[in-house]
């Protein structure tokens, strides 16, 4: 028997209900002092199609989704039939009999196979055909020996958020209770796992994206203007439902080019100002991009990369779009790119963002991706660190030289030129996009130019040395060191302890501020390591070039996934075993 | 009081001699200095052309973009800081091609901007190709056998996509067109001042005496608040190209209808330390 440890997957059609039952049992999990993650497949259309979501459980801390699979719900036949290899040996599928058959044998002998009219109890306890997800969720209590309150409680909160009148809230309790009745009653040998409610420390769930919104809050972000795309729309929908309480404003412009202009118009006027998009919304941004580079204008862009080229696969994950980040935009200006890898990080370095962008006036990307931005896990509030706000120097009308003219872009020891915001007498400029003197006029002369370039560049030196350094985590004495950068964070973390019971010993370095690069920290973890893999989601090793050009060094292994699925962990675990 | 002067900068302009922005730079100037506006108070934003290498003229608070997108970074200013008077300043390559989608959605959203575009029915500062309000059949270097487009229509298209205040003037006509700047920037919300322009260099066709052929000043007859009258006067079949005030009237602005900036502009909003434990409680 096995307690409070399991993975749960449940897989239909999209209008289904997947999403949303997966969340309420995540949740409810969540709310039974359990550790919770979860992760979501759909394919990008509202109905048909294949969804399916899993919530992997445990009483002690989980960082990704954790293969293989103990309990899975087939509301349809393509569950039945497409997840089988994910399946523990001693799993139980309860499959949707009004839609789905399952031939005899399908399964391996110990896994447990239970049809269920889904559609039928839904119906038959008052509710709609649409309740069947909720009671595949009463069902689920009863495999796992759960206490149906919780349930209800869930069932309660959800429908209440959705303003759902009360008579939607009894007859969804009453569709739970017959998928937990029809459990009990045919459930003919006890499942091998089972759930025990544990107290419940306040902590919290969310995905990436929240905590990405949160962070900006707590970083006085003042503006955000954007055009809705997956997977970065939710961040604009946490700020915009927020927007009244903090007093932020949140505008969906025309298209993305719009957006970041607004977004730099509101970051020159003085307020700390953000834009959100994904890999396809960012190329239509990066001249402007360049623009806030070659004006000095704070500014935070957050790209949460989905699979491409083109519109790839808008709903899966990957991590194609580093190099393109590093580079975007014609010319050379610093730029700040930083890759949180958890939600931690998420909600920390946002506002470390925001502070850099100030320091420097500079754009500072953010780069997360889908499975990040939109996987939910656990989270304590004690691992939301706050940062202090750091403004940058903005010059008020006092600190004006008198008698000569206010240099916006004076030449400075760290390249940073005290700035002016619009309305503050005596601190008329040009926000220059052409190459310009100290007095921000066009310039064209080669000393000018060269002298300008330099200033710029000397603001990135100077962030290089402000940026905090990477942490190795680990082992230091370990048989392999895993690099790797945002997302995949967690699966390496999970895979490191797995490798323990393989008595393999690895450690970690995730580079979080990937631009400027820690060149010398990199170079003496290279010089330190037994052997190094570098673990990314895509196809050409974009962080592996990425440190070849920083550093000269080349990782002995590059362990690269790109299939629009994020790494599971012991796919990490299995392909280092086998590399040693 | 500010003065035309106080608006000048030391940067001497490099317009070609007889370019009509030489009529549009000082009826700028003047119109924000009779307003009684100080030049820290005035924010301009420019697209990149001949046209919006006047950034470089004018002392105040100018924003030198890049081509096409004069109009979002201006709203962005305006609704960081609604108490600026904040003009977006483009030529009709800038303004009408590159930046189309911009000014048909500012024109919905009324955001309390004056957009001055510069249109001289020729791309300039890229050497004389056509532009989208060129007469179909010009001639230019990327058009040898005449240009197949239809011209685009810029007061029209303001009209039908929502904007509270058009108008159109004339480069060589500077008190009348200084007047029309004044009534746009006054205005609430977004207004269009689509500013015919010589182009003495490239454009050989619009000219000077061109202009006074085909334009005819709107009179005290002409009801700019009657929204049918302005869309016949936009779109009259003869070639006659109305000056002055085409429509004018009210609608609540982008701006006014945020409430988070009633009180304040968000600028001036103080950075308080968000309380989250409210938000926080939403995941537990
Ligand atoms: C993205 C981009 N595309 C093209 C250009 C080249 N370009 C500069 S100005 C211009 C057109 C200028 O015409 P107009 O806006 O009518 O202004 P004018 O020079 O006539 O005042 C073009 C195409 C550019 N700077 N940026």
């Amino acid at each position: 028997m096995i307690q409070n440890n399991f993975s749960w997957k449940i897989g239909g059609e999209a209008g289904y209900g997947i999403l949303s039952a997966g969340a309420m049992f995540a949740r409810a999990m969540l709310r039974a002092g359990l550790y919770v993650f979860d992760y979501a497949e759909y394919p990008s259309l509202i109905r048909g199609g294949h969804n399916t979501f899993e919530v992997s459980v445990s009483d002690r801390k989980v960082f990704a989704p954790r293969r293989p699979i103990q309990v899975l719900i087939a509301l349809n036949q393509d569950t039945v039939n497409l997840h089988t290899h994910e399946l523990a040996p001693d799993a139980a599928v309860l499959y949707n009999t009004n839609n789905a058959s399952v031939p005899g044998g399908y399964y391996g002998d110990g896994v447990t196979v239970i049809g269920v009219p889904f559609e039928d109890l839904a119906l038959a306890s008052g509710a709609e055909r649409v309740a069947r997800n909720v009671v595949a969720l009463g069902a689920t209590y009863a495999l796992l020996k759960l206490p149906i309150e919780g349930l209800f409680a869930i069932i309660e909160l959800n429908f209440t958020l959705k303003k759902k009148p009360q008579a939607i809230i009894d007859t969804n309790k009453a569709a739970a209770r017959a998928g937990f009745d029809f459990i009990n009653k045919n459930l003919s040998k006890p499942f091998n796992y089972t759930a025990k409610p544990l107290s419940n420390p306040e902590r919290m769930i969310m995905a990436g994206n929240n905590a990405i919104a949160l962070g900006a809050i707590k970083a006085g972000c003042k503006f955000l203007s954007g055009y809705p795309m997956t997977p970065a729309t939710s961040i604009m929908n946490t700020l915009a439902g927020q927007a009244q309480k903090h007093n932020l404003v949140v505008v969906q412009v025309e298209d993305e080019i719009a957006a970041i202009c607004a977004a730099i118009g509101a970051g020159y006027a003085g307020v700390r100002s953000m834009t959100v998009t994904s890999g396809g919304g960012f190329d239509l941004m990066t001249e402007a991009w360049g623009m806030a580079g070659q004006i000095e204008v704070p500014l935070v862009v957050v790209e949460a990369m989905r699979t491409g080229p083109s519109t790839g696969m808008p709903t899966w994950s990957g991590q194609d779009d580093l190099a393109m980040l590093l580079a975007a935009s014609h010319g050379e200006f610093p730029r700040i790119v930083m890759a949180p890898g958890d939600l931690e990080q998420c909600y920390f370095m946002t506002q470390e963002a925001f502070n850099l962008a100030e320091k420097y006036q500079t754009p500072v990307m953010v780069i997360t991706d889908k499975y990040l931005a939109s996987s939910h896990s656990w989270i304590e509030q004690s691992g939301f660190k706050d940062l202090p706000i750091d403004r940058g120097r903005v010059a008020a009308e006092k600190d004006l030289p008198v008698g000569t003219a206010y240099k916006r872009y004076l030449h400075t020891k760290d390249g940073v030129s005290p700035r002016t915001l619009p309305g503050t007498p005596g601190g008329e400029h040009i926000a220059n996009s052409d190459e310009h003197d100290e007095e921000s006029f066009s310039d064209e002369t080669a000393e000018e130019r060269a002298k300008m370039v330099d200033k710029r560049f000397r603001k990135f030196d100077a962030a290089a040395a402000d940026v905090p350094l990477p942490v190795l985590e680990g082992d230091s004495n370990a048989d392999i060191t895993i690099i790797g950068w945002g997302s995949t964070r967690g699966a390496i973390l999970e895979a490191i302890e797995q490798l323990k019971s393989h008595r393999i010993r690895a450690n970690y370095l995730q580079i979080k501020y990937i631009s400027p690069f820690p060149v010398e920290y990199v170079k003496s973890v290279f010089k330190k390591a037994k052997k190094i893999a570098v673990v990314e989601n895509n196809k050409t090793g974009q962080l592996a070039a990425w440190i070849r050009e920083q550093t000269g060094l080349a990782p002995d292994y590059k362990i690269l996934k790109y299939d629009g699925r994020p790494f599971f962990s012991d796919e990490i675990t299995s392909t280092i075993k086998n590399l040693l | 009081m500010a003065t035309e002067k106080d608006f000048t900068s030391t940067y001497k302009p490099t317009w070609c001699p007889g370019c009509g922005n030489y009529g549009i730079y000082p009826a700028t100037k003047r119109a924000l200095a009779e307003l009684g506006i100080k030049p820290h108070e005035a924010v301009m934003v420019f697209g990149i052309g001949c046209s919006s290498n006047g950034a470089n003229c004018y002392k105040l608070y100018s924003f030198h973009s890049i081509h096409g997108r004069s109009l979002p970074v201006a709203i962005g200013v305006k609704l960081a800081n609604h108490e600026l008077t904040v003009l977006a300043d483009s030529g009709d390559g800038d303004g009408y091609s590159e930046g189309t989608n911009h000014f048909v959605h500012a024109c919905r959203g009324n955001a309390d901007i004056t957009y001055l575009v510069h249109d001289n029915r020729m791309y300039s500062l890229t050497q004389g190709q056509t532009s989208p309000t060129s007469l179909k059949g010009t001639k230019t270097v990327t058009t040898p056998a005449g240009s197949i487009n239809e011209p685009f229509n810029p007061v029209a298209t303001a009209l039908v996509s929502g904007a509270t205040f058009v108008a159109q003037g004339f480069s060589g006509d500077i008190p009348h067109l200084a007047d029309l700047i004044k009534k746009a920037i006054q205005h609430r919300g977004f207004s269009l001042v689509n500013i015919l322009q010589v182009c003495t260099t490239y454009n050989k066709v619009n000219t000077f005496d061109w202009y006074k052929q085909h334009t005819y000043k709107l009179d005290a007859t002409y009801n700019p608040a009657d929204f049918n009258g302005a869309l016949l006067a936009a779109t009259r079949t003869d070639g006659k190209l109305p000056l002055g005030i085409l429509y004018q009237t009210k609608r609540p602005t982008y701006d006014e209808q945020i409430p988070q900036i009633k009180v304040e502009p968000l600028v001036r909003q103080p950075i308080k330390v968000a309380d989250l434990e409210p938000a926080f409680d939403s995941y537990r």
